[in-house]
């Protein structure tokens, strides 16, 4: 469970989160709409501990993320990061990619981390492409790339930050394929996403960001189409 | 002319072997200077931008005499060798510094963000991600400054070092056959140099497998 309470943070004068809150269970998805400089994306780097916080607290598991005893780089095999830029390692091939943290990380042997990237790749689509380099291919087929290789991790948790606006409109399709077919193997994930026909069937909730705050927070279909908040209200209006 | 060949070939070699180890060592600390003055960390960056400064605003030559006359009337009395191969590092560290430091700034910091959330400790993010991608795209930017460090090392000559100028310039002076002793070690520098970036590109084929831009 990741559980964010009344997270705090700014950067320099700008105050990016006004208090945070958001619980998350395991097996659910919740994805998180909003404008540019809401503060989404900012909330995920947090949960990560890529950001640190001002005050409030953050737990993954019952572990605070942001304590000086946390150990930080154990705290992120649980959660798995997918960027809006892919972040493909260019200087390996696709299998190499999704194998690296596997085996300098988790310590697995060679044979044993190869065999798990390769499952992960398989699991995105990208079985025949072991041998490929990142930047011989399309933007959806690195995106995927970049989820197994995250996957091969065995994350507990998905944190996903608007991992389709980079691409091409029709390559879009096939990444959230990948991500339905995660959301119904059940892993938890928060999604940062601008894709509203996503977040509205696969997300079990949505949460509206809106300066700093969660404005309105609930089901996924009522959210999407049925908003309370005017300002949800508002917000869908211009993006549907 | 010919019979000396053993002899103009050894210096040959010694020129390449003060090369090899001004290149390696000065790869060593050019990392370090580097990260130094990327950091930021107040005395050890001010230190770093010193060597860098002089290293680059002052002729090679007086880098040799002062590792040789200089430090030799502090009475630190270094072999040629010493004194050359020490300049050469010396010179060598300075220029990559600034090489290395624009190479880590090529690199995306989203690279590195996404090696930490993969749970890699920030030394394995250079060592596997970072580190591998600046040396490709700094590979040709060093490969200059070997061969740069190859002809430099004729100032050895000054100082009294048997490398392949210093061997040349004994040579032509017990024989009087001056243009012939100094063609041929132009000749020789000539090839050295070139096999040496012939080797360059046929390791980076082998290194440098993906493309990258």
């Amino acid at each position: 469970m990741i559980s964010v309470q009344n997270v705090h943070k700014s950067f320099g004068d700008l105050e990016v989160l006004k208090g945070v809150s958001l619980d998350v269970p395991n097996g659910e998805v919740v994805s998180v709409i909003g404008g540019s400089g809401s503060g989404k994306s900012t909330l995920l780097y947090c949960i990560n501990a890529i950001e640190s916080i001002n005050s409030g607290r953050i737990l993954v598991d019952d572990v605070d993320v942001h304590s000086k005893s946390t150990n930080k780089d154990k705290l992120r095999q649980k959660l798995g990061m997918v960027f809006q830029q892919f972040n493909a390692f260019p200087h390996m091939s696709v299998l190499e990619n999704a194998a690296l943290a596997p085996r300098i990380v988790k310590k697995m042997s060679r044979e044993e981390a190869i065999e798990i990237a390769k499952k992960e790749l398989e699991h995105v689509g990208l079985g025949d492409k072991f041998d490929v380099y990142p930047t011989r291919m399309s933007g959806g087929q690195q995106q995927r790339l970049a989820i197994a290789r995250a996957l091969a991790m065995k994350p507990d948790f998905m944190l996903l930050d608007e991992v389709t606006s980079a691409l091409d409109p029709e390559l879009v399709g096939e990444v959230l394929d990948t991500l339905r077919l995660l959301a119904e193997e059940g892993m938890t994930m928060i999604c940062v996403t601008h894709e509203m026909g996503f977040a509205r069937d696969v997300s079990d909730r949505v949460a509206y960001f809106h300066q700093g705050v969660i404005a309105e927070i609930g089901d996924a279909k009522q959210v999407i189409g049925d908003p309370q908040n005017p300002l949800t209200q508002k917000f869908l209006s211009k993006v549907l | 002319m010919f019979q000396k060949m053993p002899e103009l070939l050894n210096g040959v070699f010694v020129t390449f072997h003060v090369s090899v180890l001004a290149m390696l060592i000065g790869v060593v600390i050019a990392i370090l200077l580097a990260i130094t003055k990327m950091n930021n960390s107040k005395p050890f960056c001010y230190v770093a931008t010193v060597w860098v400064e002089i290293a680059r605003n002052t002729p090679a030559l007086f880098q040799i005499y002062m590792a040789y006359f200089g430090l030799g009337a502090l009475g630190i009395h270094l072999s040629p060798y010493v004194a050359v191969l020490s300049a050469l590092v010396f010179i060598n560290a300075g220029y990559l510094t600034e090489t290395f430091r624009g190479g880590f700034s090529s690199i995306p910091d989203t690279q590195f963000r996404a090696s930490r959330s993969l749970g890699m400790s920030s030394v394995q993010a250079y060592r596997y991600i970072i580190l591998p991608q600046m040396l490709r795209r700094i590979y040709h930017p060093m490969t200059n400054q070997f061969v740069w460090s190859i002809l430099m090392s004729s100032l050895g000559i000054l100082v009294g070092m048997s490398e392949l100028s210093g061997t040349t310039q004994k040579l032509q002076s017990q024989s009087f056959r001056t243009l012939e002793f100094f063609i041929v070690a132009a000749v020789l520098y000539f090839v050295l140099t070139k096999l040496v970036l012939f080797g360059a590109s046929l390791l980076s084929r082998r290194l440098f497998k993906g493309d990258i831009g």
